[in-house]
């Protein structure tokens, strides 16, 4: 077996809430809470879950940008849960991020190649003429022109800002990229440019991507497995076609159920979940989906269901299942 | 930009010719001119004698009249004499500039010098024992009143060495010159250094939580870099207002300050000079001090332009 670029397991992330004039400790919201999963070479793994399951912990997490509470994270093989901050200089090389909001992830007083350039400064990848050689290639490579280099970002449009973005991730070759929500805050058009450009790049450079999402459809199009959150654990995973032919967990059976279909004609049985997600800082005894799951028995008020594995890489956590 | 420009300094012009009206009537809505105050202490008043000297002063003329003497004179340079000392009023003025300057420049300096950097630890710090300190020390400042500090200050020197070191011109000594400006101007600027200690932390504190903050982390940026390079360059727009407020403040608010320590400065002047309604005097020092802060605000906002590309300065 190939040995997976990124690999998690057991990942937790408690955030202590402290409140009051001495700031006592009032609680712990559980954002991520026991996951595992890894990344072949070249592989695309969607995460996707409602807002607040604790998917941008996990991509944080995985890039060291917050701490994890306990876990481990290996990249190449190596851990490096506990690296301190000049151990993990040559790993940041590795592994980059792509954030959801275009507007706010640019630095507006650089221009787009000096935030393109200032990685390859960073670590001494080349300088003076090489690196705008280098800046210009990243440029072309996503589809903007060299000339533009010298703009601000503000003189660029979202779908723009977001390539811009990319090719500040690729500036460092990096063997994995966490999109957090990449394509989220563009229009449908330009999601589907910046998608196609992201599966282009990672066919000719091997790219793995941790592609996180909370639009199944853009999911679909770009994923090689899917795992789905809820409340801070991973209640199934799959590879893509499985998953979305036939999950098995209520909760992914509820997601899918509720992407639209660009078909007025077609009379579909909608399973509408009822109720909010209960608050991560009080999650509900046994199985955390109980509370909404149109299934639920008395086992799944009481045990957690483990993730079991139904042959053929599907995984899930139900009883039922 | 070239049209920028030439807009906004006619429209300095405009401010300023709309200052000179306004100083000028304020002035002659006080009771009572200098022919007043004077006979006021001989105590006898002979009605020819206050007419001749009002003459003699041209303030029988009409309002407008006075008016128009005192630009036209500015015009050719000619800014009147002092009634008091009856020396020219640049002569009276003049040598009192670099003083007043010197102060307000230490003590802006010291401001940012102090404001600044205590503002970023405070906001990479945020809810550490540090930060509290810092903020409690910032919110002192802006509570004490600069003259009661200053008073407090006088009080330790007495305290301490037994003298208050007295304002002498020419200082003999570097430290003699360091003491006797250094002290009033740390005094007055401790006010500003709070206040742009506490901008530049909650400046700070916004865009530390942007993503291109995470972003840079993520490159690999070393603390240093990503602190000041991305986050105080930017957090920095807002802080650079309030700095150019406190300058224009500085170029006419050191009244108490320049009484407490008994330095011959401009503020103090014009204190004096509008109790003996020394028109001349008062009318060119407000003028004065009116330049210097439209002067400021037109700086402050050439700087936005450079420190910010998104600004662009047309139309």
């Amino acid at each position: 077996m190939v040995e997976p670029v990124l690999a998690v397991s057991d990942l937790k992330k408690h955030y202590p809430v402290r409140r009051g004039l001495l700031r006592r400790h009032a609680g712990t919201v559980f954002a991520v809470d026991g996951v595992s999963f890894s990344i072949a070479p070249g592989e695309t793994l969607g995460l996707v879950g409602e807002s607040g399951c604790g998917k941008s912990t996990v991509a944080r997490t995985v890039m060291r940008l917050v701490e994890p509470t306990s876990g481990t994270i290996r990249l190449d093989g190596t851990d490096i849960t506990a690296l301190g901050k000049t151990a993990l200089r040559p790993y940041r090389r590795r592994m980059q991020i792509i954030f959801q909001d275009p507007f706010s992830s640019l630095n507006p007083r650089m221009t787009a190649g000096d935030i393109v350039r200032e990685p390859i400064t960073f670590h001494r990848l080349a300088a003076g003429k090489a690196a705008d050689q280098r800046v210009a290639e990243l440029f072309e490579q996503v589809g903007l022109r060299p000339g533009q280099m010298r703009l601000y970002p503000h003189q660029f449009s979202g779908g723009q800002r977001q390539r811009i973005s990319i090719a500040r991730a690729l500036a460092l070759d990096p063997a994995l990229i966490v999109g957090d929500e990449p394509v989220s805050a563009l229009d449908v058009s330009i999601q589907a440019q910046v998608i196609n450009l992201m599966m282009d790049l990672q066919r000719a450079k091997g790219l793995s991507y941790l592609f996180i999402a909370h639009d199944l459809a853009v999911v679909e199009h770009i994923a090689h497995r899917v795992a789905v959150m809820y409340l801070g654990r991973i209640v199934e995973m799959a590879p893509k076609l499985e998953l979305y032919r036939a999950p098995k967990h209520p909760y992914t059976q509820a997601l899918l159920a509720a992407v639209p279909v660009p078909n007025p004609t077609l009379k579909r049985r909608r399973q509408v979940l009822d109720g909010d997600v209960p608050s991560p800082m009080n999650p509900p005894p046994g199985c955390t989906f109980h509370t909404r799951c149109p299934l639920a028995q008395a086992q799944c008020r009481a045990e957690i269901p483990a993730l079991r594995n139904l042959g053929g890489n599907h995984v899930v956590a139900c009883h039922l299942a | 930009m070239g049209f920028y420009l030439i807009r906004r300094l006619g429209l300095m012009v405009l401010t300023l010719f709309g200052i000179s009206v306004v100083i000028f009537v304020l002035l002659r809505l006080v009771p009572g001119n200098i022919v007043d105050i004077l006979f006021d202490s001989a105590g006898m008043v002979n009605p020819a004698d206050k007419l001749r000297i009002e003459q003699e002063l041209g303030l029988d003329k009409a309002l407008p009249l006075q008016y128009a003497s005192w630009i036209g004179g500015m015009m050719t340079g000619d800014l009147g004499y002092s009634y008091v000392s009856e020396k020219s009023a640049l002569a009276e003025i003049a040598p009192r500039i670099p003083v007043s300057a010197r102060l307000a420049g230490s003590a802006l300096l010291f401001a940012v010098l102090i404001g600044v950097p205590l503002g970023v630890i405070s906001a990479v710090r945020q809810n550490t024992w540090l930060d509290y300190v810092l903020r409690v020390m910032s919110l002192s400042g802006l509570s004490l009143p600069s003259f009661w500090l200053g008073l407090l200050v006088l009080m330790g020197f007495v305290a301490l060495f037994g003298s208050v070191p007295i304002y002498t011109e020419p200082t003999k000594t570097f430290g003699e010159a360091a003491l006797l400006v250094l002290v009033p101007a740390a005094t007055v600027g401790f006010r500003s250094s709070a206040l742009i200690m506490r901008l530049t932390r909650s400046s700070m504190l916004e865009i530390l939580r942007q993503d291109f903050i995470r972003t840079a982390r993520a490159k690999g940026a070393s603390a240093g870099s990503v602190n000041y390079r991305h986050a105080l360059r930017n957090a920095l727009l807002p802080v650079v207002t309030v700095i150019g407020m406190e300058a224009a403040f500085l170029a006419g608010g050191l009244i108490v300050t320049e009484t407490v320590f008994n330095i011959p400065g401009l503020a103090r002047f014009l204190v004096e000079s509008i109790r003996n309604r020394d028109y001349p005097i008062v009318q060119n020092l407000v003028m004065l001090i009116a330049v210097v802060v439209v002067t400021i605000n037109f700086l402050v906002d050439l700087l936005y332009a450079a420190l910010d590309p998104r600004i662009r300065l047309s139309d």
